[in-house]
């Protein structure tokens, strides 16, 4: 599902991530680990083609996202890569179920409440369609990311450093509602953290160093 | 839920910045609006009452003021002319056709001008009901005379001293109101027309009386310069030919008693006094849809800072670079294209309640309910300063880097 090979992202001087070479097949679930600054974001964003990278090919569900038209990436990326982000952003002029009818109208899929219905009861949020963002815990806010993300049913789902700043309890909940949506979806998920809590959740892992090159254990690691 | 949606409601969520720009553009917008329809209106009807008229004539004074009374009937006239003028004037080989004028006196605000058929015939007016005055005392009424003062045919009304309300009544000598004309659009609407002789009539009655300030009959003792001693307080003359424009002004301003004034030259004259005015007035309504502009740039300029992780956001959803643009112009075009329909409203709102409620502005109850192809350009101009106010956010939030604002949170 995903492919990368020899790639680079510099920012100047500075290789702001390097990954020589990674393969992640369709369904699987990741863990993109390193300490912070190592690059997880950025090889996420590369994966969502949010940004392109200085060398190197990224392959997603077969498509080379080099040679996707700028115009069509952005479709192509709201059709299938879900992206819950580190600030679990919520737009906040419009209520939770906008949110999400908004990410059906931006992927080009027609809108379906039916399906927003049944994904918000499944991440317990029914009872949060109508208010706006700023009415949500910080959980609530969570689950609603996780729903919007996942409301296109993505090949892929990325998510970044889901369970930053949540308690154990509330971490495990959030990643188990991750891989239950992923797998729902039929996507393929890769979280990026660096709590060591999220490692013994997944199956696999992918290593980023703190300085940015060859993987020390020659990619994946378990 | 569209991106044009979305955009209304990022507006909605700034109520007071919201209102603020589309209050200060709907207040220029109104005001141009107003003055734009006033100064057509204006414009057109000075036109239109002074068209087939090429010239006044009337006692030594302002010409402007002779045309302001004689053409407009909006200013007291001058003073008199011998009647006997009207006849030299007719033999004249440059004039193609002169119509005597005599005021003086009013009917609740409305003048009674002592004159011929031949004024009915100029303004190309028609009767709607009854017939022309045949004999002194008799009446035609404009239309407008006749909706506000009631009075129909076989009504009869007397004259007030001098050519405002207030003047005390010459109740001796009532008028009958023997027709009433249809309406034109054109100032005969608001006049009450009768004989010259009428006019003559009530001044006789009153001789010594000292009643009149102003008028035909002001200075009838005074200046017997013909044989009749008759006064009239001015004249209306059209050209045989062009060309007499040329010459016969002058001829008559040679006269030591009268003054020849031509409403062409006179209406340019006044609109340029007038046109700094207006200009005025425009520059303040300018500077009220401008500041409305600057606000809603720093505005959005500012909701760009604000949003920058929404529109972040939007991307990682799967919008196009255009989207961003679009959400951000939509939210500038709704609030300049509010301002603007806000501000026709308002405007014409203005021209009819200033129509309604003064009475000298009643004529302008046409303009308020008529729409000009200006207001489409005060449309248009708005909407440009929308997109204008929007242009560089818009450019800022095409050229974000989405993946650095994700990760800087």
């Amino acid at each position: 599902m995903i492919e990368i090979t020899g790639l680079v992202k510099r920012h100047g001087d500075v290789v702001a991530v390097a990954v020589d070479g990674w393969q992640v097949a369709r369904g699987e679930a990741w863990l993109l680990a390193g300490p912070s600054g190592s690059g997880k974001s950025t090889l996420l964003a590369l994966i969502a083609g949010l940004t392109e990278p200085t060398s190197g090919r990224v392959v997603v569900g077969g498509a080379d996202l080099a040679t996707i038209r700028p115009g069509d990436r952005d479709r192509w990326r709201g059709r299938t890569i879900g992206l819950v982000p580190q600030r679990l952003h919520l737009i906040g002029a419009i209520s939770v179920a906008d949110n999400l009818r908004l990410a059906q109208r931006l992927a080009g899929v027609g809108h379906d409440d039916a399906r927003i219905a049944a994904l918000l009861e499944a991440v317990q949020a029914a009872d949060l369609a109508r208010r706006v963002p700023r009415e949500l815990s910080q959980g609530q806010a969570q689950r609603v990311a996780i729903a919007r993300a996942v409301v296109n049913r993505p090949a892929v789902l990325l998510a970044d450093e889901p369970t930053a700043s949540l308690d154990d309890e509330h971490a495990a909940h959030a990643l188990e509602l991750l891989r239950a949506q992923a797998l729902e979806a039929g996507a393929t998920l890769v979280v990026a953290s660096h709590d060591a809590r999220v490692r013994p959740l997944l199956p696999r892992a992918f290593v980023l160093s703190a300085r940015p090159g060859p993987l020390a254990d020659g990619g994946a690691a378990r | 839920m569209t991106l044009t949606g979305l955009a209304f409601a990022y507006a909605r969520r700034r109520p007071l910045a919201t209102a603020l720009v589309v209050a200060l553009a709907a207040l220029g917008i109104a005001i141009a609006t107003a003055t734009l329809l006033v100064s057509r209106e204006l414009g057109e009807r000075l036109h239109r009452d002074a068209r087939g008229i090429d010239l006044v004539v009337g006692a030594k004074g302002s010409p402007l003021q002779l045309v302001l009374s004689g053409v407009w009937h909006v200013d007291v006239p001058p003073g008199n002319i011998p009647h006997a003028a009207l006849a030299e004037l007719r033999a004249h080989p440059m004039v193609a056709g002169a119509i005597p004028l005599a005021l003086g006196d009013s009917v609740r605000g409305f003048r009674i001008v002592g004159t011929e058929p031949a004024l009915v015939e100029h303004y190309g007016a028609t009767l709607a009901s009854g017939a022309i005055y045949s004999r002194p005392m008799e009446a035609v009424i404009g239309s407008e005379v006749a909706r506000r003062t009631g009075l129909g045919v076989g009504g009869r009304f007397a004259g007030s001293h001098g050519l405002a309300e207030g003047g005390g009544e010459h109740g001796d000598l009532p008028y009958t109101v023997t027709g009433v004309l249809a309406p034109t659009g054109a100032v005969v609407d608001r006049l009450v027309l009768t004989p010259v002789e009428s006019v003559w009539a009530v001044h006789d009655s009153h001789h010594g009386a000292g009643a009149h300030d102003t008028g035909a009959a002001r200075s009838a003792d005074e200046a017997r310069t013909d044989d009749d001693g008759r006064e009239i307080t001015m004249l209306l003359l059209r050209y045989r030919s062009p060309l007499a424009a040329a010459s016969l002004p002058r001829e008559i301003n040679k006269s030591s008693a009268l003054v020849a004034a031509s409403p062409a030259y006179e209406t340019a004259r006044l609109f340029t006094v007038f046109g700094v005015g207006l200009d005025l007035v425009n520059a303040f309504a300018a500077i009220l849809v401008g500041a409305s502009g600057l606000l809603l740039f720093v505005a959005l300029a500012q909701a760009l800072d604000e949003r920058r992780y929404d529109l972040a956001i939007l991307r990682t959803l799967g919008a196009r670079r255009s989207d961003l643009v679009w959400v951000l112009l939509a939210e500038s075009l709704a609030l300049a294209s509010a301002g603007a329909f806000a501000g026709l409203a308002l405007g014409h709102l203005a021209v009819a309640a200033l129509a309604t409620w003064l009475p000298a502005a009643a004529p302008l109850a046409n303009a308020a309910t008529g729409f000009v192809p200006e207001e489409a350009w005060l449309l248009a101009l708005a909407l440009a300063g929308g997109i204008l106010a929007a242009a560089w956010p818009a450019w800022r939030a095409a050229r974000m880097d989405v993946a650095a604002t994700l990760a800087d949170g």
